[in-house]
C-alpha cells in the first residue's frame, strides 16, 4: 500500500480514528474492514485508533460524531469523516485520497 | 399570569402536561406540552422556532426546576448565547449552574462520505451523556433535519430517527424537535409522520406591509386544544402567545359605582356614575371634547388611587398632558407616581394582533383598574372592518374579564358616519355598557356643545341632551340643563 501523493516518504502520516458503538454488528464490521484496509504491515503510513463511544462518550463531543461507525481522518487536512461499516473499500480509499499501486 | 375564559381550558383527559414556559401557550394547549413526549415545532426560516425551544428550556429551569439540554445543529453555543441574551436569557449562567447544557453538533456535509451501513448511535450516546450529566427532563433538537442534508441513505436515517423518538419517549424526556417548513409538507423531511403527539406550526407573514407571527396547533393527541391561529409576539421578554378568547359571557358583574370623574356628569346617572368594570363609548365628531372627557375619567380613577392605562393613537403623551392642563386637568403628579401610564403609538406601527398583544402584556405588567383607548377609530386604518371588529370585540372582552373600567373614544366624520367607522361603532356600541354622544351644534352662529347619554345599561339616566361649555376651569354644564329634583327626567 503506497501512494506518492500522501503516503510517500517525508509525507504526513494519516491520522485516523475509528469511532464505534460497543460490540454492535456494524461496529465489528467496521473494525474488521478498517484492519483489512489499513494493514499492520504498513503502519508507518498511518495511525489508527479505535474508540468505543460507550466507554468514552466525551470523544463524540470533541469530534462531532453523530453517525456510527465513523472513521475520522484528522490529518492530513482536509478533515474527512467516513461513516458506515467501511464495506466499500474503494470508496474509503478514494475518500481518504490514497491510491494502491 | 392572567386567565382567559377559554372553553377548552376544562381539560378532560388525564394526560400529564408540562408548562411550555411560553406565556399564553399553556392556555391554548390546555395545560402545556405532553410530558415525556416529543413535540414538533415547525415553520419557515425566521419564524421563531429556536426561540420557542430556548424559552421552553430556560423557563423549565427557572420555573419548574427541570434541567434541559439544547442540541443545536445550526448555531454554536456562543452564537446561541449571544442571540438570546437580548431576550433576557442568560444561558452562560444556567450552564454554569449545571442546569442547562448547550451541545453544538457540527455536521459538515462536504467532510462526510458514506461507506456502508451506519446508525445514529453516536448521537444517542451524546444525548445520553448530556442528559445524565445534568439530569435533564427537557431536550430541544434544533434542527434535527440538518442530519439529512445530502445524505444518500435516507431510509436508514428515517428508521434511526424513529428509533430516536421512541428512545426519548422511553426515557420520559419532553423533547422539542424543530423542523423547517417543506413545500407540501410541514417539515422538509416529513418528520410530522413520526411525531404523533403534538405538532405546532409557526407562521410569519406580511399582509399589507404589516408583519404578524401566528401559531397553530396542528395536532395534539389525547388532548383538547385551541384550533385557531393564535398571534404571538417576540420581544425583549421572549415569546408570548395570545389566545383569542372564545367569547363566553361569564364575567363577574359589579353593582359598585365609580365616578365619571366629572361631578355634573355623574349627576346625569341616577345612581351617580358608571358601574364598576363597565365599558363606556364616547362618540363625536372632531373637536367635541372626547379626549377631555377621557381626561376626566383618568383623573377620577387617579383620585380613587386606582391605576390608569391610556393608549393614545393620535397624540404624544406630553401633548395629551399639556392639552388637558389648559382646562385644569393636571395628570402630571400621577404620571410621576406611576399611577398613570400613557402609551402612545401609531396605529400602523404593527398589525392589529400585535396591538392586542401589546395591550394584554401591559395589562399584565401594569395591572390597571382603568383603561382608556383614544381613539379606538384609529385602529380602523390597520385592518379590514371585519378584522378590526373582531379585534375590538376581543379587546373589550379581555377588559371585561379583568373587570377593568374601560373607556373608548371614537371619532365620527362631519358628514355623518363614515363607512369605515360604521363597523367600529357598531362593534363597540353593542359591547359597550354606556354610550355618550357628543355634538357641536350651531345656535344663531354660536357653538353649542352638547352631550347625550345614548344608553347606560342597568341604570336610569337623564334622557335629554345636556349643553356644556369648556373653559380654563374645565367642562361646565349649562345650569338650565343640569337635572334637578324638579326637572329630572330619568329613564332607562
Amino acid at each position: 500500500m503506497e501512494n506518492e501523493e500522501t503516503l510517500g516518504e517525508g509525507r504526513q502520516k494519516l491520522v485516523l480514528q475509528l469511532f464505534v458503538s460497543g460490540m454492535s454488528p456494524k461496529s465489528m464490521e467496521a473494525i474488521e474492514n478498517a484492519r483489512r484496509i489499513f494493514d499492520e504491515s504498513c503502519s508507518e503510513f498511518f495511525e489508527l485508533e479505535i474508540i468505543d463511544l460507550y466507554k468514552n462518550p466525551e470523544a463524540a463531543l470533541s469530534h462531532h460524531v453523530v453517525f456510527t461507525p465513523s472513521l475520522v481522518k484528522s490529518l492530513p487536512l482536509p478533515k474527512k469523516i467516513l461513516i458506515g461499516n467501511l464495506a466499500d473499500s474503494e470508496k474509503v480509499i478514494k475518500a481518504l485520497g490514497i491510491t494502491f499501486k | 399570569m392572567y386567565s382567559f375564559p377559554i372553553l377548552y381550558m376544562q381539560e378532560i383527559s388525564s394526560l400529564a402536561k408540562v408548562s411550555t414556559g411560553i406565556e399564553g401557550l399553556d392556555e391554548v394547549t390546555g395545560g402545556g406540552f405532553p410530558e415525556g413526549r416529543p413535540i414538533l415545532i415547525c415553520g419557515s426560516a425566521g419564524c421563531g422556532k429556536t426561540l420557542f425551544g430556548i424559552q421552553f428550556l430556560v423557563k423549565g429551569i427557572l420555573e419548574q426546576n427541570e434541567p434541559g439540554v439544547f442540541v443545536s445543529f445550526d448555531e454554536t453555543a456562543a452564537d446561541l448565547t449571544a442571540n438570546t441574551s437580548s431576550l433576557g436569557f442568560d444561558l452562560d449562567k444556567l450552564s454554569g449552574e449545571g442546569k442547562l447544557r448547550v451541545d453544538y453538533i457540527r455536521i459538515e456535509r462536504s467532510e462526510i462520505e458514506e461507506t456502508g451501513e451506519y446508525d445514529l448511535e453516536g448521537l444517542f450516546i451524546r444525548l445520553n451523556y448530556a442528559i445524565e450529566a445534568i439530569g435533564a427532563k427537557r431536550i430541544v433538537l434544533d434542527t434535527l433535519e440538518s442530519l439529512f442534508s445530502g445524505m444518500e441513505n435516507e431510509g436508514l436515517l428515517r428508521a434511526e430517527i424513529r428509533r430516536l423518538f421512541k428512545w426519548l419517549k422511553d426515557k420520559g424526556i419532553t423533547t422539542i424537535i424543530t423542523g423547517e417548513r417543506g413545500v407540501n409538507t410541514l417539515t422538509r423531511q416529513g418528520l410530522e409522520e413520526y411525531i404523533s403527539d403534538c405538532v405546532i406550526l409557526l407562521d410569519f407573514r406580511v399582509v399589507d406591509q404589516i408583519a404578524t407571527r401566528r401559531l397553530r396547533i396542528v395536532k395534539y393527541r389525547g388532548s383538547t386544544h385551541g384550533t385557531n391561529e393564535y398571534p404571538f409576539l417576540i420581544d425583549e421578554n421572549g415569546v408570548s402567545v395570545i389566545p383569542i378568547t372564545s367569547l363566553k359571557l361569564d364575567y363577574g358583574t359589579s353593582s359598585e359605582l365609580i365616578s365619571t370623574g366629572l361631578k355634573p356628569l355623574d349627576a346625569l346617572f341616577k345612581k351617580g356614575g358608571f358601574y364598576e368594570g363597565s365599558s363606556t363609548l364616547i362618540t363625536g365628531t372632531a373637536g367635541t371634547a372626547k379626549t377631555i372627557l377621557a381626561g376626566y375619567f383618568a383623573l377620577g380613577s387617579c383620585l380613587r388611587n386606582e391605576r390608569v392605562l391610556i393608549f393614545s393613537f393620535e397624540e404624544a403623551p406630553e401633548q395629551t398632558i399639556r392639552n388637558l392642563l389648559t382646562i385644569g386637568i393636571d395628570l402630571r403628579p400621577y404620571i410621576e407616581s406611576n399611577l398613570l401610564q400613557i402609551h402612545a403609538s401609531r396605529p400602523t406601527l404593527y398589525g392589529l394582533e400585535m396591538h392586542l398583544l401589546n395591550v394584554n402584556k401591559l395589562l399584565t405588567e401594569f395591572n390597571p383598574k382603568t383603561v382608556i383607548v383614544d381613539p379606538i377609530s384609529s385602529l380602523v386604518s390597520v385592518g379590514s372592518p371585519v378584522e378590526v371588529k373582531a379585534m375590538l370585540v376581543r379587546l373589550i372582552d379581555t377588559l371585561k374579564t379583568r373587570r377593568i373600567n374601560a373607556l373608548f373614544t371614537c371619532l365620527m366624520s362631519h358628514t355623518g358616519i363614515a363607512a369605515g367607522d360604521q363597523g367600529t361603532i357598531e362593534a363597540v356600541s353593542s359591547l359597550a355598557d354606556n354610550w355618550l354622544f357628543l355634538e357641536n351644534g350651531l345656535v344663531s352662529g354660536k357653538r353649542q356643545r352638547s352631550l347625550l347619554i345614548v344608553k347606560s345599561r342597568g341604570m336610569e339616566h337623564y334622557n335629554d341632551s345636556v349643553n356644556f361649555t369648556i373653559s380654563s376651569a374645565g367642562i361646565n354644564f349649562a345650569a338650565s340643563s343640569i337635572p334637578t329634583k324638579s326637572n329630572s327626567a330619568h329613564g332607562k
